[in-house]
């Protein structure tokens, strides 16, 4: 989905390059001289390796529309270049890529801010939900308090 | 008629993911979310212990709502739990 020339979201099953990711947020950009990239990968959120897999469910149509009002939120607090965010769904198996926000300013502050800033904006507003398999059967993964706590701390 | 979507956890516990809905029927006539949650709250035990205000978040043509939230014919609602992506 391409909401303008400097937003890129994508919600998709298959994996994505960290490299392809940060190639295109750099191609003929003169402009920026920061980049900011964070990946997101899944891990066994029970610490024993009892977690296989997980599954992505998210809200087709919904899912895109939060992502871009967050880059909305993003952009009205700092002057940001190129954004895009990728965001897999489906069957994951543990330490595979999950989620990729990079970001692009002139400066390395609004980069760093801009990145975290969509990050906990996406972990507490965009309509995703994941289903664990473990050895005992399958979980729903319960939202966590310190992530609302962090996107809170950002006052909007 | 309204599309009512259920995602996640809750669309398992209530086994439906669509249910479609006349707003008004006979003397019933949905015009907000609190109408709408209160109307499901009637389907029977399991929706009660689930949609119940505070255990699902609500959605209105795919944005956050709230109870106050009009609803009118044609609409998209979507009843969910609290995300957990990224």
């Amino acid at each position: 989905m391409e909401a303008d020339t400097l937003t890129y979201i994508q919600v998709q099953e298959d994996d994505f390059s960290l490299a392809a990711e940060y190639q295109a947020l750099i191609d003929g950009n003169s402009r920026d001289g920061a980049v900011v990239t964070f990946c997101g990968l899944v891990r066994d959120m029970n610490f024993d390796n009892s977690v296989s897999s997980l599954f992505l469910e998210h809200y087709p149509g919904m899912t895109e529309k939060s992502l871009l009002s967050i880059i909305e939120l993003a952009r009205n607090k700092w002057p940001l270049g190129r954004i895009r965010v990728v965001h897999r769904v489906g069957r994951l198996q543990v330490s595979e890529q999950i989620v990729f926000v990079g970001v692009t300013s002139q400066h390395r502050q609004a980069a760093f801010q801009g990145a975290e800033f969509i990050m906990d904006f996406l972990k507490t507003q965009a309509p995703f939900w994941k289903k664990e398999t473990t050895k005992e059967g399958q979980y729903w993964v319960d939202a966590k308090q310190s992530d609302n706590h962090k996107a809170k701390l950002w006052g909007i | 008629m309204v599309t009512i979507l259920f995602f996640g956890q809750l669309k398992e516990r209530l086994d439906t993911s669509r249910l479609p809905l006349e707003l008004v029927d006979g003397s019933k006539c949905l015009g907000s979310v609190a109408e709408l949650r209160a109307f499901l709250l009637t389907k029977g035990d399991v929706w009660k212990e689930n949609l119940a205000y505070g255990s699902a978040l609500v959605a209105v043509n795919q944005q956050i709502a709230t109870e106050d939230t009009p609803i009118k014919d044609a609409d998209e609602i979507a009843f969910f739990p609290p995300v957990t992506g990224g």
